[in-house]
């Protein structure tokens, strides 16, 4: 009864259910994540394990050529392109929990249900038997198959293909492309324009501490308050603000040892007394914007004036 | 074994989610994500109707799709930074100017 041939095949068999069943659920469940993600990035993470999931499902179905193609082309290309293009829209779309027609959300869950119910029916209806005898055609030799399907009979819808991919290479370019409507600024505009702008000097960098390094840490103003412009406006954009910022900066300030910066930080008091011998020339020196780190060290108070002016 | 009807369930169920993610979502690339996702589970019932019939007319098929649904992206994809540099908003619901 038990033959070494027969309990290979079922073997197989369950193995097969198996890696189904896994990776149905995993692609149902990345698939309702991508729906119900706010952030675009994870959505595009999400859609590429379904991808993923996808292509050995289509291995599973002796179909290696479209499982390998799905992924250099979908995973590989699509969605690098879609990454690409979030972090020229910016990483930070979230979508809006707004709802701009009423009722919206209600209706598109119930029109699912509907699309549901209704495939459903059909394909339970449909009478869909079971696989055919798998051929080499879905093993070793289906490269081979495809191309000579593609080749011979489908020989004219793969010509039309290139014309389309040629088409659409063109429009996005055309669609991409902007024209320049003012002259391209020269070295001399550029640095005329830096000079005037207000601020000649290079913008402060991050701020280095002991146990954090990061580009998203502020420095720290002689007076102790985070210097805004020293975090690139892309990482400040995102949910960070000031409370967040500032609070951060006086724990690394604290780590690193300044503790008569935090302390500064904390009471922000009497900012006058640091500066007694200073004078009005250093007030009128900081008055002029400069960078925020290479100010001399008794125009704190006049320093910090010019900041909350700016911000 | 896992029948055909299996993977066209399946399939099923991807589609419906794509549909739904068209209709609730806001964001124009995340709608053409939600796009993608059906686009792949049609090739998935396509993948499995050529097992069904033992023939690769499906999968020559399938190929196809992803021909056409990568020249979709590309150009949708160029829409959206053209729509986004004018409008700075990727949102579909600020794109409104014609309607009126």
């Amino acid at each position: 009864m038990n033959h070494p041939v027969l309990l290979a095949a079922g073997a197989a068999a369950t193995t097969q259910a198996i890696a189904f069943w896994v990776l149905a659920i995993v692609a149902v469940a990345a698939a309702l994540g991508m729906v119900l993600a706010r952030r675009a990035v994870h959505c595009a993470v999400l859609l590429a394990l379904v991808m993923l999931t996808l292509a050995v499902l289509y291995a599973m179905q002796g179909a290696p050529f479209l499982a390998f193609v799905q992924v250099i082309v979908y995973t590989g290309a699509v969605l690098m392109l879609f990454l690409f293009v979030l972090m020229i829209v910016g990483v930070t779309s979230a979508d809006s929990v707004v709802e701009t027609i009423r009722g919206q959300r209600l209706a598109a869950g119930v029109a699912g249900i509907g699309l549901l119910v209704l495939l459903s029916l059909i394909i339970g209806q449909a009478a869909i038997g079971p696989a055919a005898t798998t051929g080499p055609n879905f093993g070793s030799s289906n490269v081979g198959g495809i191309a000579a399907l593609i080749f011979t009979r489908y020989v004219f819808p793969f010509e039309v293909t290139s014309a389309l991919l040629i088409t659409a290479a063109l429009g996005a370019m055309v669609l991409a492309h902007r024209e320049r409507t003012s002259p391209r600024p020269t070295q001399r505009d550029l640095s005329i324009r830096r000079v005037s702008g207000g601020r000649p000097a290079p913008l402060p960098g991050p701020g280095t501490y002991a146990r954090h390094n990061a580009v998203d840490m502020p420095a720290l103003l002689p007076d102790g308050s985070p210097a805004r412009l020293s975090v690139s406006p892309v990482l400040a954009g995102r949910d960070e603000s000031d409370a967040v910022l500032a609070g951060r900066a006086e724990a690394a300030a604290v780590l690193a040892g300044r503790a008569e910066a935090a302390a500064a930080l904390a009471g922000r008091a009497e900012p006058g007394q640091a500066i007694a011998g200073a004078g009005k020339a250093a007030r009128e020196e900081a008055a002029a914007p400069a960078g925020d780190q290479a100010q001399p060290p008794g125009s704190e108070s006049a320093d910090a004036s010019d900041e909350e002016e700016r911000w | 074994m896992v029948s055909p009807a299996h993977y066209v369930a399946l399939s099923v169920i991807l589609f419906v989610i794509g549909a739904v993610g068209v209709l609730v979502r806001r964001n124009a690339i995340v709608i053409f994500m939600c796009v993608e996702l059906m686009l792949n589970a049609v090739n998935l019932a396509f993948v499995a109707f050529a097992r069904m019939h033992g023939n690769l007319d499906g999968q020559v098929i399938a190929f196809f799709v992803m021909v056409v649904a990568a020249a979709e992206v590309v150009v949708g994809l160029a829409i959206l930074t053209s729509i986004f540099r004018t409008r700075r908003s990727a949102s579909v619901d600020d794109a409104s100017l014609l309607k009126y």
